[in-house]
């Protein structure tokens, strides 16, 4: 797949042979229909697909505001969807080990998770401050069986522990699977995580066609790595009608106000100076607190079928309240973001993605309503 | 035969007169670091290098300055060592322009594997995982010798030379006879000598940026080491 000028193979040669190999299992497994049988079954069995399309009356009165429920999924996010499926992968090429990096915890969660369900040795990589933030997730991490390895160099969050992940896996390459969180990094990665998230989309829009007998006027995501979106996104982007937005985190809006760079393996809008050196990324939800993006956002923000806005701290934090006050629903502060932009646009029915729930984010979100 | 020696410096205020230190203690060729806030390549020891440089100033301008004022200071070539992300920034042949218009004999770039950009003349890095395909592509393509990395991993200091390593000269032997230098894991004399039964060549770095951190005689003193141990260059 191609994002015009973005994504690539931006990786040491030792990774090349490995990322050949993957997109050589990828694409067989894409074409075997036992695979889609197999993630069909553990999304029905053992994840809970399909999740429900919830209608949020009194958090958008006069809006016909949908929430695509992935905070139902089990573990609480829509990184499983991702986990489950890159672990099918992994069985399938003879790895048996996994490493991955986490920044709110909860794709390191979903790993472990993947990880004790197939039998498989897990290692999660994860910033020393964002292990601060995101203790219950930790704790989760170690009961589930997997080791956790704080990064404690840097700005101690999700860019410092992909870079450790892609390291572990430089060095243990012949036996171990990068399980990468978003849709981001060298190729396959960013379709691979793509095609695994677009159930989100699929199910949304048959469910919204549904309940409504039409297909809605937009759809809203929060974008960090962006992997939420793009699988909401995969739904809908041949929809010419449906406006499509992404909701970037204001103090690391790596579309919004990013240049073109390179980091952990492929070419695509970041915050960088203007040498190319990474800049820290700000945001109260360590999901977002990410520099880089999915390079298929910067092709789809580029192109123009993608608008991409912004939301600050505040303004999430806002409608984190809300959600739980108007729903009864905690929202976690990532899909919050997509929440605070999602009620003033134009078009009477919306499709939310509510990318995971709120549990984790309770000490932060508290600390800061105060 | 004589044997090369690359000893691998960070970009910084005292990188011409540690660049005149490697050169009278034997070097052959002296790789320049330009820092990256994100090097997946590297282990602790250039990373906190990276890290320390970063903070001392050394973007890219301040780090070609570096490069042509060590080069008034030796007569071996310099090659900087660098990320894709300071290419991108700078503009890929402007950046390579200008490097080659401060001294810069080629480059290597850690995150831009053979097959990308070919029109970057570069030394390109081969591993142990490299199918013979990318050994050969990656032959075709480099610039003069071929790098090879000894080991799975990241830059860093190992206790022992990496049992992948002749076995990677052997597969390298057979589609190319460009010079092979040898990196990743050489910290001691025992290692160069090891490494440089099978090589034309090794490369050193953690080890060199930690005694060059004790001074340019010090650093004289452990390059005459390797040195030695190669036999005279």
């Amino acid at each position: 797949m191609s994002y015009g000028a973005y994504g690539g193979r931006y990786v040491p040669e030792t990774l090349i042979p490995a990322l050949e190999e993957l997109e050589a299992g990828w694409r067989a497994a894409r074409d075997d229909p036992t695979f889609a049988q197999e993630l069909d079954r553990l999304g029905r069995e053992y994840a809970g697909r399909p999740t429900p399309l919830t209608l949020a009356e009194r958090f958008a009165p006069g809006k016909r505001l949908y929430l695509k429920r992935e905070d139902l999924l089990h573990t609480g996010a829509h990184k499983l969807n991702n986990a489950l499926g890159q672990a099918v992968l992994a069985q399938r090429l003879g790895k048996r080990r996994i490493v991955a990096e986490t920044g709110a915890g909860q794709h390191g969660v979903a790993t472990a998770t993947v990880c004790a369900r197939f039998g498989l040795e897990g290692v999660v990589y994860m910033g020393a401050e964002d292990m601060r933030r995101q203790r219950p997730n930790v704790e989760r991490m170690g009961l589930l069986g997997a080791v956790v390895r704080p990064v404690e160099f840097g700005t101690k969050t999700l860019k410092e522990a992909t870079s450790e992940a892609i390291r572990d896996w430089i060095t243990n390459v012949e036996t171990t699977h990068y399980l990468i969180g978003s849709c981001v990094g060298p190729e396959p990665y960013p379709e691979l995580v793509r095609e695994l998230q677009a159930v989100i989309g699929r199910e949304a829009r048959a469910q919204v066609l549904e309940a409504e007998g039409r297909l809605p006027d937009a759809a809203i995501a929060c974008v960090g790595g962006g992997s939420n979106a793009i699988g909401l996104f995969a739904g809908f982007l041949d929809d010419e009608d449906v406006r499509l937005y992404g909701v970037e985190a204001a103090g690391a809006a790596s579309l919004g106000t990013g240049r073109p760079g390179v980091l952990h393996g492929a070419r695509s809008s970041l915050l960088a100076d203007e040498d190319g050196q990474i800049v820290d990324a700000h945001s109260i939800s360590a999901g977002l607190d990410y520099p880089g993006v999915g390079p298929e956002h910067a092709y789809l923000r580029d192109t123009g079928r993608v608008e991409y806005l912004a939301a600050t701290d505040d303004e999430a934090l806002a409608a984190f309240r809300r959600l739980a006050e108007t729903e009864g629903i905690i929202p976690a502060l990532e899909p919050a973001h997509a929440l605070a932009r999602a009620a003033e646009l134009d078009g009477e029915v919306v499709v939310v993605c509510l990318s995971g729930r709120g549990d984790k984010d309770l000490d932060e979100a508290l600390a800061h309503l105060k | 035969m004589s044997k090369t020696l690359v000893i691998y410096l960070m970009a910084g205020k005292d990188t011409p007169e540690l660049a005149a230190a490697a050169e009278a203690g034997g070097a052959d060729l002296v790789e320049i670091g330009f820092p990256f806030s994100d090097p997946l390549a590297d282990g602790p020891v250039i990373r906190l290098a990276a890290e320390r440089a970063l903070a001392a100033g050394m973007r890219t301008k301040a780090c070609l300055d570096c490069l042509a004022q060590t080069g008034a200071r030796v007569q071996v070539p310099l090659v900087p060592m660098t990320y894709s992300s300071l290419l991108e920034a700078y503009g890929w042949e402007r950046f390579a322009d200008d490097a080659r218009a401060s001294g810069a004999a080629s480059l290597i770039v850690a995150d831009l594997p053979a097959g990308e950009r070919r029109e970057l003349r570069r030394v390109q890095l081969v591993a142990p995982t490299s199918t013979d395909e990318r050994l050969r592509l990656a032959a075709e393509q480099t610039d003069g010798w071929l790098y090879l990395v000894t080991l799975t991993g990241t830059t860093g200091a190992r206790d022992d030379v990496s049992p992948a390593l002749a076995a990677l000269v052997e597969r390298a032997r057979k589609v190319t006879e460009k010079p092979l230098y040898a990196g990743f894991g050489i910290s001691t004399p025992a290692h160069a000598e090891a490494v440089a039964a099978l090589t034309d060549g090794i490369v050193v770095g953690s080890r060199a940026l930690e005694v060059a951190e004790e001074g340019a005689a010090a650093l004289e003193r452990y390059v005459r080491s390797l040195r030695d141990a190669l036999g005279a260059g």
